[in-house]
């Protein structure tokens, strides 16, 4: 099902061709911002900005932030409800020359910050101020500054495209809650709270993430290490295996892995935030499905033997296998934390869609996955047989889920993927679906048997 | 055996996988001028605002036909021989059958106004009318959308998106006045006009003025509205004008309970057909979407040898007007009661006649198809059938409810 080129041309020319994209004056005003806080940002790349970097930050927070926000404020203009409309227009979000702008230079920022952190020195000292006043310490590239202005940046970019998420979704009760927890989650637990240790002397601590999403938590080296920091660092240790032995599990059984996935994780709440207008981009053939099983499984198996090969190592003191251990660690860190993580989970958001990691990379959603797929009441039931096959829940559907394939063959959607954002029921013109996690009365399957109101004594195709 | 499809809309593709899952060795072959892929008819207004592409809109995926061994032909179906059992293509000369499907669907019935064959005048039915509205609506600053029926608010809305001021012409006094309670079409009229579109009841047209294009719509009480393009959503008529006198036709290809038209072999589906014996509260020609797959379905499995009568259980239906979805089931007009609650933004009424219910209509709010059915199948009272209300609903999850 190739729905959008990889680059559409004609996006760029409806920018031209329809005057319904034309900007308002608000929105006008809101570009103005963004551009401000663009020039501020490379006049610090370019070392510019040294003198007054509370200045120059100032103007790229309130520029990008401002912007950002005014932006977002504008969409309050149209009446509330699904505004879908131009989404296959849009240079930005449908391939077009904006969106790719958009791609490399985001790819080309996740590559400098991993790899030539140097660069970036001009733009982290203007995190400096904030770092000074939220973990005590000045930014700079010697003391791992660009992870601070990373960290700020994300956590901006949450709240501000949260904001967009909140006034785009504000007719549905569920998008408005779920938006405003990832906000929280991320601004309170996983920004401000690490910092805010950090200032008490304790470890900087993120406690929305156990292994093997945060795949070192267990390595033999991090335990010890944690151990040493004393009851925090052990607290920690024991909330990462409860969050993964127990909690986990048990409300994945009741609510399905978006508990985690589209409520509280940070990778989902960029995804579903800074991501969302890039939702559709996901591709929905049988191909991608595919080779998402095996890519996510895949690396949910190396993880696993790769720290159960570390703890053998340390434990029985073995040489050579202590060496492909650390060998295996720095790959992993590499190739899965940096490469698969950043640089193609959120670089690549304008071409491939928000949840390129979540959906063939993390290892912490093929857990919840195979938890929800065999373990968990959650399911997305469909309405009978009232399905148009107009195709907008598969279109808008971020992991890639051909969700039409079920509704119009009355079929519960039962998959290890989905992150229980809800966005197909909510652009559903016909309210044929609905995510839903009692206890199923109706004593089938949880899956169900095909089911649309036609002949029902012969298994629909 | 050699089954043919003329037309692959939603009736035809249904009744193709019908056909193949109730016979492994029978070949099909579905024949269609409009596109080689099967694309959902009801999703054509997304693509003209954008929110889809047409590929979003096509059923199934490229490798679903092959797999399941239905041939497509784009080609189009110039007239038909019964006796001989052969269709004649326009690019394709004669294709044989055994049996055959006519599932043509509907074309858009543009009441004959003065000036309405003038170019931007045209209704909503085919993909090539969303190309030639994405023609004749560059540009423009106004439009007038005629009939207060479902494409007309369709229509109204995609015009809408394009930045285009919209004038939408109803004959009727209030919104589908046969269907609606008052209240629903004062709840859908308020709809359209909070998406800013200029919504003229008790309006009938007189004629279409223009040039080499339309250009304006005159009322009959002299009202003149500037229409850059004129958008008409005054109904359907069968397409079967083709079929010449091959097989029976009144306003559609007559078939009987079992969906067989008068020439052996071959059978009808969807708007096209129209029923000699309708079964109780089944209008002879209904051209919905639903009634097509069911149509499709049942004629699918007659084709394939295990022939049945049309059965479509309790009656439903669907549309959204702007940002307001509506279900209706069963029966919610005519003789009984209304039980009615609204609340300024969702309306829900239970239509009631000797102490059972006949049929829910749900403005905003979203029911479970499977409930409601059989509240009216079974006849429950109207008391029992609201105690169960809680289990009719499908709203998303944390939606206030509509009665609390």
């Amino acid at each position: 099902m190739a729905d959008l080129p990889l680059y559409n041309p004609g996006a760029d020319l409806a920018l031209f061709s329809n005057p319904a994209f034309r900007p308002t004056a608000v929105q006008r005003l809101a570009l103005a911002l963004v551009a401000a806080g663009v020039v501020a940002v490379i006049v610090a790349l370019a070392g510019g900005a040294s003198g007054a970097p509370a200045v120059w930050g100032g103007l790229a927070l309130a520029g990008l932030g401002g912007g950002g926000v005014l932006w977002a404020l504008a969409g309050l203009a149209r009446p509330a409800g699904v505004r879908a409309e131009g989404t296959m227009f849009s240079s930005n979000q449908a391939r077009g020359a904006v969106g790719w702008a958009v791609g490399l230079v985001l790819t080309g920022l996740y590559v400098v910050l991993y790899f030539w952190p140097a660069a970036l020195g001009g733009l982290v000292a203007l995190g400096d101020p904030l770092s000074r006043l939220l973990r005590g310490q000045p930014a700079t590239v010697a003391n791992g500054g660009q992870w601070f202005l990373y960290t700020t940046v994300y956590t901006l970019a949450v709240a501000v495209m949260g904001v967009r998420a909140l006034v785009r979704y504000r007719h549905s009760r569920y998008h408005v809650v779920r938006t405003l927890s990832v906000m929280f989650f991320q601004t309170v637990i996983a920004f401000a709270l690490p910092f805010f240790l950090v200032r008490l002397g304790e470890p900087e601590l993120f406690f929305l993430y156990t292994w093997p999403l945060d795949y070192d938590l267990f390595f033999p080296w991090k335990v010890a290490e944690l151990r040493e920091t004393g009851r925090l660092g052990v607290a920690m240790l024991v909330w990462g295996v409860a969050l993964i032995a127990l909690i986990t599990p048990v409300l994945t059984f009741f609510f399905g892995k978006r508990w985690y996935c589209s409520w509280v994780c940070g990778c989902g709440g960029l995804a579903e935030t800074a991501g969302d207008p890039y939702r559709h981009l996901s591709d929905k053939s049988l191909g991608a499905w595919k080779l998402e099983r095996w890519l996510v499984h895949g690396v949910l198996a190396v993880i696993t033997v790769g720290t159960a090969a570390l703890w053998v190592a340390a434990v029985a003191d073995v040489g050579w296998l202590d060496a492909v251990a650390v060998g295996f660690s720095n790959q992993y860190g590499f190739l899965i934390g940096s490469i698969f993580a950043g640089v193609v989970g959120v670089g690549f958001y304008p071409i491939f869609g928000s949840r390129v990691w979540c959906r063939f990379g993390c290892p912490m959603a093929a857990v919840l996955g195979l938890q929800q797929r065999f373990f968990s009441r959650f399911r997305i039931t469909t309405n009978g047989g009232q399905c148009i096959s107009c195709g907008q829940c598969s279109a808008y559907c971020e992991m890639g889920i051909d969700v039409r394939w079920y509704a119009q063959r009355g079929q519960n959607v039962v998959r290890a993927s989905c992150v229980g954002c809800g966005v197909c029921a909510t652009v559903c013109p016909r309210g044929v679906l609905r995510l839903e996690n009692g206890p199923d009365t109706s004593g089938a399957r949880r899956a169900g048997a095909p089911a649309n109101n036609l002949i029902t004594d012969l298994e629909i195709l | 055996m050699h089954v043919v499809i003329v037309g692959n809309g939603i009736a035809g593709v249904t009744a193709a996988r019908h056909v193949r899952k109730a016979s492994a060795g029978a070949r099909v072959t579905m024949v269609s001028d409009e596109t080689l892929e099967p694309f959902a008819r009801t999703a054509l207004m997304y693509i003209y605002m954008g929110a889809l592409t047409l590929a979003h809109t096509q059923m199934y995926e490229e490798r679903f036909w092959a797999e399941n061994r239905i041939d497509r032909v784009q080609d189009r179906a110039l007239s038909l021989d019964p006796a001989r059992q052969r269709l004649a293509l326009r690019d394709g000369g004669e294709m044989p059958y055994d049996r055959l499907l006519l599932a043509t669907g509907s074309r858009p019935a543009i009441p004959p106004w003065p000036g309405a064959s003038l170019p931007g005048v045209q209704g909503l039915y085919h993909l090539s009318d969303v190309e030639r509205m994405e023609r004749d609506t560059r540009g423009i600053r106004s439009a007038v959308v005629v009939g207060g029926g479902l494409i007309g608010v369709e229509l109204a809305e995609m015009l809408g998106t394009r930045g285009v001021a919209v004038t939408f012409l109803v004959r009727e006094a209030r919104y589908l006045p046969r269907v609606f309670s008052e209240a629903e079409s004062a709840l859908v009229a308020a709809e359209v006009r909070r998406h800013g579109v200029d919504l003229r009841l008790g309006a009938e047209v007189a004629r279409v003025e223009g040039d080499e294009r339309a250009r304006a719509v005159v009322t009959a009480d002299g009202e003149r509205w500037a229409a850059g393009f004129v958008g008409v959503g005054t109904g359907v008529r069968p397409h079967v004008d083709w079929l010449g006198g091959a097989v029976e036709t009144g306003r559609g290809v007559l078939v009987d309970r079992q969906l067989r038209a008068s020439a052996p072999n071959v059978w009808a589906a969807g708007d096209c057909a129209e029923l000699r014996d309708p079964p109780a509260g089944v209008r002879p020609v209904e051209p919905i979407w639903y009634t097509a797959r069911l149509q499709g379905a049942t004629a699918g499995l007659g084709l394939a040898g295990r022939v049945r009568d049309y059965a479509p259980g309790v009656y439903f239906n669907s549309a959204k007007f702007f940002d307001l979805e509506w279900q209706v089931y069963g029966a919610t007009a005519g003789d009984g009661d209304d039980w009615e609650r609204a609340d300024g933004a969702r309306s829900l009424r239970i239509h009631h006649h000797d102490g059972a219910v006949t049929g829910v209509s749900a403005l905003g709010v979203r029911l479970r198809q499977d409930v409601c059915s059989r509240w009216i199948a079974e006849g429950w009272p109207l008391d029992r059938a609201l105690a169960d209300l809680g289990a009719a609903r499908f709203d998303p999850e944390l939606t206030a409810p509509l009665l609390a």
